[in-house]
């Protein structure tokens, strides 16, 4: 069911349609659509199309180089990216640092970095998570310890996703012990190309490597990097961990996996007959696209009453959970689809530049790497549970 | 009828699961993965030194006579240390057809290389469109002289890179579907005619694609007799089910454990995560659905050999939808409360997760065998 929209909203869908459809990069295209690896300059490429167009960051306000879009508008947009489909916007940068040093930092700050980030000059990870804090990010122990007109930052960051492409990373960073865990911490943006970091990759069990190890080894960073103030990086960090939550529901790109599911299960057979023949496996598709239906009908009804457009509360949490099964449901399912195809593991298929000829059929290679490596999107950027414990207390009441 | 594991077969199971402890660690699996082969030729000859590989073959031919449940008992341990070795495909699959099929003359000839540790067997069933069908044959076998001249494309065939033998599924009568028609042949990979193109599987193991090109074998290649394969295959195909059953058994053991273990250490909000109650039941679920299909499979081996034809396919569908639905779930969660440390490939979890994922769709997954099972109603 589609969205249904008045004759301005559907001009615009027209019109970000066919701007899709007229620069996005046919490569780039063809493996997005086809789940190969993508390179940071496919990202980057793209990205920059987005910039040049003015589109690259419809949730900032205009001033900061938004578009103004009312909330349904950067729907409808952020459908049509998904549906296209194109990369995925990196959001470290864009929907997470970004909102925070627009809303938090200084003139200079936001001078600097701001531009930047809209033109994908600096690439961004999220320096977080450290080995003993997971989900309780309060516990952190990455020490920055004054000195002079210098912070300087000891300790160890994990799971911190592409920082083998960063130019920066924005840390969480332990500056007092004083009173309750989360009152001494700050937010930090550092040069990746400091003195004494060290990034090592961490292989993950579908065999690629997206997350990093960061180490940091007295490194030196200037105060002028602190965000806001000492010792209130908390605030900050609960004002992005909703960004990041919101942007993760991504309907639109859960519709157009659905439908590359519907298209692979309409070319395998099962029985001696397309798949998508086969009653079982109709009514597990129709219960996910009426899942997927009812999800996209909440996000509606919050574009409706507003409640998107303040910062992000239970809702995203709701988001979160719910995007993330229909999308966990969606690799499942397109790893059953293939049948014994989802055995063999040839990485080098998914690399660009591989042309033998496929095992088995030509979309199969991506599939069982896809369905293992998406486990992390109930794990990654809060939990599932973390996010119904959210829901808990704050709609709750518990 | 009490379900229980004789006392041979507790012993079995004892040393099995001992010797996958003490010398099938996992720091020896991956190497083994890592390595050229993909096997290891010492474990394998450890393997038939344990009476392993004959643990289902009649004494006459050097095996220990044992059945069903000695297979099942054995592929449990192989689930707990994640072997990558090709028993399922030597010892249940081309064993149990040779035996069942084979004539005295064959028999003599492959079964007692292969309980001594020197012929490895692998098995070619499926083709591109078939998916779990193993009526679903296109490859044609045509008479020619005293002999057969095979053609087609056989796929995802484990175990074939290393295998000394191919057992391969053509038609030699009828039309693709047809339930008749179908024979089993005798092919050594290195025949004119045969092309392996290999790979490694996302759960360590190896496999090929297998296309036959107008391939030459003679008339004592065949086993059974033309044109009657799908009794025996399906049987032997049931067998398999079962013993990946209990083999996915013992990995939901491993995890159900690895991940008890893991939420009794691992520190977050100044507790282990053991006291949060949600976890604690999420973590009952999958030990009740790990006990469940333990149960399940071990009962169907333990009867197996006793129940009819129908009982035996009815019994097969009933432990592989089990056991694709438990597998699923007690994956997905040993992976999600492991956190971020559960994706990584460092960590023993997210092998047994994909092997377990694997051995879900491997002839046939939940779904396609819920419906057999209503079918065979
Ligand atoms: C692929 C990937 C990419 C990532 N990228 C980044 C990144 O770029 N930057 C970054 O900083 N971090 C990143 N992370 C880290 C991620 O945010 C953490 O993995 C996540 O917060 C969970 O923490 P943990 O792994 O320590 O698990 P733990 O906190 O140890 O949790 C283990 C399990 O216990 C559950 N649990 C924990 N506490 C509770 C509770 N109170 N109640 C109920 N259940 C609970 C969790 O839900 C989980 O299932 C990434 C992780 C992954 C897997």
């Amino acid at each position: 069911m589609d969205v249904k929209l008045n004759a301005e909203d559907a001009a615009f869908r027209d019109e970000v349609r066919q701007f899709i459809a007229d620069n996005l990069p046919a490569d780039i295209r063809r493996r997005v659509e086809t789940g190969k690896r993508l390179s940071k300059d496919d990202h980057v490429r793209w990205q920059r199309v987005l910039h040049q167009k003015g589109w690259i960051a419809p949730h900032w306000p205009v001033e900061h180089g938004g578009t103004g879009w009312s909330p349904l508008r950067r729907y409808i947009f952020e459908e049509e990216l998904g549906r296209a489909p194109t990369p995925r916007i990196i959001p470290f940068g864009l929907a997470m640092v970004g909102p925070v040093i627009m809303t938090f930092g200084d003139d200079r700050q936001k001078a600097h970095y701001l531009p930047r980030i809209l033109s994908s000059e600096d690439w961004w990870c999220q320096g977080y998570s450290e080995p003993g804090a997971g989900s309780d990010l309060a516990s952190l122990q990455t020490r920055a310890v004054a000195d002079g007109d210098d912070y300087i930052v000891n300790g160890q960051k994990t799971w911190t996703t592409m920082a083998q492409h960063a130019d920066m990373i924005f840390c969480l960073v332990r500056t007092s012990t004083a009173g309750k865990p989360q009152e001494g911490i700050s937010f930090l943006l550092i040069d990746m190309k400091s003195a004494g970091i060290e990034v090592r990759p961490i292989t993950t069990l579908d065999g690629g490597q997206e997350v990093n190890e960061v180490f940091f080894d007295d490194v030196r960073v200037p105060k002028a990097n602190l965000i806001g103030g000492e010792n209130k990086g908390w605030t900050y960090a609960k004002f992005l961990l909703g960004h990041e939550r919101a942007n993760i529901a991504d309907v639109g790109r859960s519709k157009r996996e659905l439908a590359r599911l519907e298209a692979i299960a309409s070319s395998e057979l099962s029985d001696g007959r397309p798949l998508l023949d086969d009653p079982a496996f109709r009514s597990r598709l129709a219960a996910l696209e009426i899942e997927l239906m009812a999800l996209e009908s909440v996000v509606l009804r919050m574009l409706g009453d507003g409640t998107n457009s303040g910062p992000p509360g239970p809702e995203a949490s709701l988001l979160k959970v719910k995007g993330t099964e229909i999308q966990q449901k969606i690799t499942e399912l397109l790893f059953e689809a293939i049948g014994p195809y989802a055995a063999p593991f040839v990485t080098e298929a998914l690399d660009d530049g591989w042309n033998e000829a496929p095992i088995g059929p030509d979309y199969a290679a991506p599939l069982a790497p896809y369905y293992f490596n998406w486990r992390k999107a109930s794990i990654y950027g809060g939990s599932n549970e973390i996010q119904k414990n959210i829901i808990a207390k704050m709609v709750l009441g518990f | 009828m009490a379900i229980a594991l004789s006392e041979e077969q507790r012993l079995l199971q004892e040393s099995a699961r001992r010797f996958v402890e003490r010398d099938y660690g996992f720091a020896t699996r991956s190497r083994i993965v890592a390595s050229e082969d993909g096997i290891d030729g010492e474990k394998w000859r450890q393997f038939a030194e344990l009476g392993w590989l004959g643990v289902a073959v009649p004494e006459a031919y050097g095996g220990m006579d044992g059945g069903l449940a000695e297979i099942a008992v054995l592929l449990d341990a192989v689930g707990r240390g994640l072997v990558v070795e090709p028993l399922l495909s030597t010892i249940v699959l081309g064993g149990g057809l040779i035996g069942e099929l084979g004539t005295e003359a064959q028999k003599r000839d492959l079964l007692p290389p292969m309980v001594a540790g020197e012929r490895r067997f692998a098995v070619a069933l499926g083709e591109p469109q078939a998916r779990y069908d193993l009526h679903d044959v296109t490859a044609r076998a045509r008479p020619e002289g005293d002999g057969f001249v095979i053609s087609g494309h056989k796929s995802v065939v484990y175990d074939a890179p290393g295998a000394d033998m191919l057992l391969v599924v053509a038609r030699s009568a009828g039309e693709p579907r047809d339930v008749d028609g179908l024979s089993l042949f005798l092919v050594a990979p290195g025949m004119p005619g045969v092309t392996l193109r290999p790979y490694p599987t996302i759960d360590g193991g190896r496999g090929a694609d297998v296309v036959l090109d107008d391939v030459r074998v003679s008339g004592d290649a065949i086993l059974g007799t033309p044109g009657s394969a799908l009794a025996a295959l399906t049987r032997a195909v049931d067998r398999a089910r079962i013993v990946l059953g209990s083999e996915a058994a013992g990995i939901m053991a491993v995890l159900v454990d690895a991940t008890r273990d893991y939420l009794k250490t691992r520190r977050q909000f100044g507790t282990t995560l053991e006291k949060f109650q949600v976890l604690q039941h999420r973590l009952v679920d999958m030990l009740i659905a790990q006990q469940m299909t333990e149960a399940l499979v071990l009962r169907v081996a333990l009867e197996y050999d006793d129940l009819d034809n129908s009982e035996k396919a009815r019994a097969a569908a009933a432990v592989k939808a089990k056991v694709g639905e438990a597998g699923k779930f007690i994956g997905q969660q040993a992976v999600q409360l492991h956190g971020g440390i559960g994706m990584t490939d460092e960590l023993p979890v997210g092998h047994y997760f994909k092997r377990l994922s694997i051995i879900g769709t491997m002839f046939g997954d939940a779904a396609y065998h819920l419906r057999r099972f209503r079918d065979l109603a």
